[in-house]
């Protein structure tokens, strides 16, 4: 009986021992963020959205191959050596590949940081930008090149020129090395009892 | 009739005024069940510390409305293997149940629907309505947990009924009336004067005080199982019958459970106010008296009811079936009958 007694006011006063704690809690202040209007501050070193700043990027193709998911495509092109630009990269040195297609899908990105790791001119960088969602899957291709389809052009067409000029300029070698050589052979096999012709230089 | 209502004064077309008459507390509940929606999702919020709605007017204010609309858009689905003439009959009985209850609850003392004699017992009366309708919905819908969801609240609202009733009886001893006019004219005064204190009387009424406050708190407790309110809302358990007796409804079927709920929560915390805190009389003499004012205090002592209402759910986990039985048999109805048989002495002494 005295048990029934002390369960009904052990009812009654944690009861009220709740209710207290809940009036407290009613005048505590809100932990609530509203979002989109407010956000917490996001660590410089959180890995979100990549960043490719293009004056940097040398067209290595580095974090192409370091990249675990395959979702970095980078595609390059000489520049000629009498290119009238004569472009630099950003940190001094001679720009000596065009970077026309620089292109990450971020539907892959695994935000491991490995591209970031092995960029050696620290073109690509993690950004704190998280929302960036879309309803086709394919705006999550994001271009970074900064040249424009006509300069593409005009740079493919000079070194189409240039490799063209080149290679004709190789095969006219190539024909006078030939030509040269076929003297030689000539002149060797006119006095073939003296010694053998010294082996020639092949390359280029 | 002409005295406890201001409208038949006002208006001399019988009909007119009962039409008006009928249709205020309906006015007036609809703004209510808005209001009390908002209060239940903002003081559940900022007790868990968060902010609630916040983005539907300004600090989320018109959110209610926003679920009313929505609730109006929804499609209404009636199950294939449902008893369609119960099924559709359950929300509206509930709710007429509900509403019917309003007929007797005095706002003002120049305001009363219909001041009848014996206000009190018809509230009991007609609350049991509800239960038919719940019964009805939980049956009719060919579902489980809607039929067992109907069965706990059968078994909750009968087990409950009786120490809320013993209550009530107790204090029409006291009050020597079962017209809620009558108790409300009898605590006038200062708030000492409530039945809560022991109503009016000198000071030998002091004994009686523990015996009052105790019949209140039993009051409280049985009407929150009567409206299914958290911790004795076994019969909507969510984590164990979905909803309950309306699983299978929706559109405005379900808000008419929904308005049905919180009819009933005011229509507890309305006897409550009338039987135990003076009703519509100020708390302090004749600080603030008056018809206009009467239903200042009327609302505002319901509405801090609904707010205790709202403050247990948010406070109290739910009871299993066998816990709710036994605090409705073993605990609250021998202690209202011991209240009662105090009081009936008390009675008898003066």
């Amino acid at each position: 009986m005295t048990q029934y007694f002390k369960n009904v006011w052990l009812g009654l006063w944690t009861v009220l021992v709740g209710m207290k704690i809940t009036f407290r809690h009613l005048w505590e202040p809100n932990v609530t963020v509203q979002y989109p209007k407010e956000q917490y501050p996001i660590p410089s070193n959180a890995r979100n959205r990549l960043q490719l700043d293009t004056t940097l990027c040398n067209g290595c193709n580095s974090c192409a191959r370091a990249c675990p998911v395959n979702c970095i495509t980078v595609e390059t092109m000489r520049v000629v050596p009498d290119d009238p630009e004569q472009p630099m990269i950003a940190d001094g040195s001679k720009r000596k590949l065009w970077v026309p297609v620089y292109d990450i899908d971020f539907a892959k990105c695994c935000f491991c940081s490995l591209c970031t790791t092995v960029c050696p001119t620290f073109a690509i960088k993690h950004t704190t930008e998280f929302e960036y969602s879309v309803y086709d899957r394919n705006d999550l291709f994001y271009h970074f090149t900064d040249m424009s389809p006509e300069k593409i052009k005009v740079k493919q067409q000079m070194l189409d020129e240039y490799l063209a000029k080149e290679k004709a300029a190789k095969e006219a070698a190539a024909a006078k090395k030939a030509a040269e050589e076929k003297a030689k052979a000539e002149a060797v096999s006119v006095k073939v009892t003296e010694e053998p012709a010294q082996p020639e230089e092949t390359k280029e | 009739m002409e005295t406890t209502n201001f409208i038949y004064n006002l208006i001399n077309n019988d009909i007119v005024a009962m039409v008006i008459i009928g249709a205020m507390p309906l006015v007036f509940l609809l703004g209510y069940a808005l209001l009390a929606i908002l209060g239940e999702l903002k003081i559940s919020a900022w007790i868990q510390e968060r902010l609630g709605p916040m983005r539907t007017g300004p600090w989320g204010i018109l959110q209610p409305i926003a679920e009313v609309v929505k609730l109006l858009q929804k499609e209404d689905i009636t199950p294939d293997s449902a008893n369609k003439p119960l099924y559709n009959l359950a929300p509206f009985i509930i709710f007429t149940g509900a509403y019917a209850s309003y007929a007797v609850i005095p706002f003002s003392s120049h305001f009363v629907p219909a001041g009848i004699n014996l206000g009190l017992f018809f509230i009991f009366a007609v609350g049991s309505i509800a239960t038919i309708g719940i019964v009805m919905g939980g049956w009719a819908s060919s579902n489980k947990y809607s039929l067992i969801g109907a069965m706990r609240s059968v078994s909750q609202i009968v087990s409950y009924e009786i120490p809320g009733a013993m209550v009530i009886l107790s204090i029409a001893v006291m009050a020597s009336s079962l017209n809620m006019q009558t108790i409300n004219h009898q605590q006038g005064g200062w708030f000492w004067n409530w039945y809560l204190f022991g109503g009016p009387g000198t000071l030998s009424k002091l004994w009686v005080i523990p015996f009052t406050l105790g019949l209140c708190l039993i009051y409280m407790i049985a009407s929150l199982a009567e409206t299914n309110r958290i911790p004795f809302d076994i019969p909507e358990g969510e984590s164990e019958l979905v909803a309950g007796y309306h699983t299978e409804y929706s559109g405005m079927k379900f808000a008419m459970f929904f308005f049905a709920e919180y009819a009933n929560m005011f229509v507890v915390a309305a006897v409550m106010t009338t039987v135990f805190l003076g009703g519509w009389n100020s708390p302090f003499g004749s600080f603030l008296n008056g018809p206009f004012w009467g239903a200042f205090w009327f609302i505002g002592k319901a509405f801090f009811i609904v707010y205790l209402q709202i403050w247990l759910r948010w406070t109290l986990p739910r009871l299993r079936v066998d816990q709710l039985m036994f605090v409705g048999w073993k605990v609250l109805l021998p202690f209202s009958l011991i209240c009662f048989l105090a009081i009936s002495f008390f009675r008898m002494l003066n």
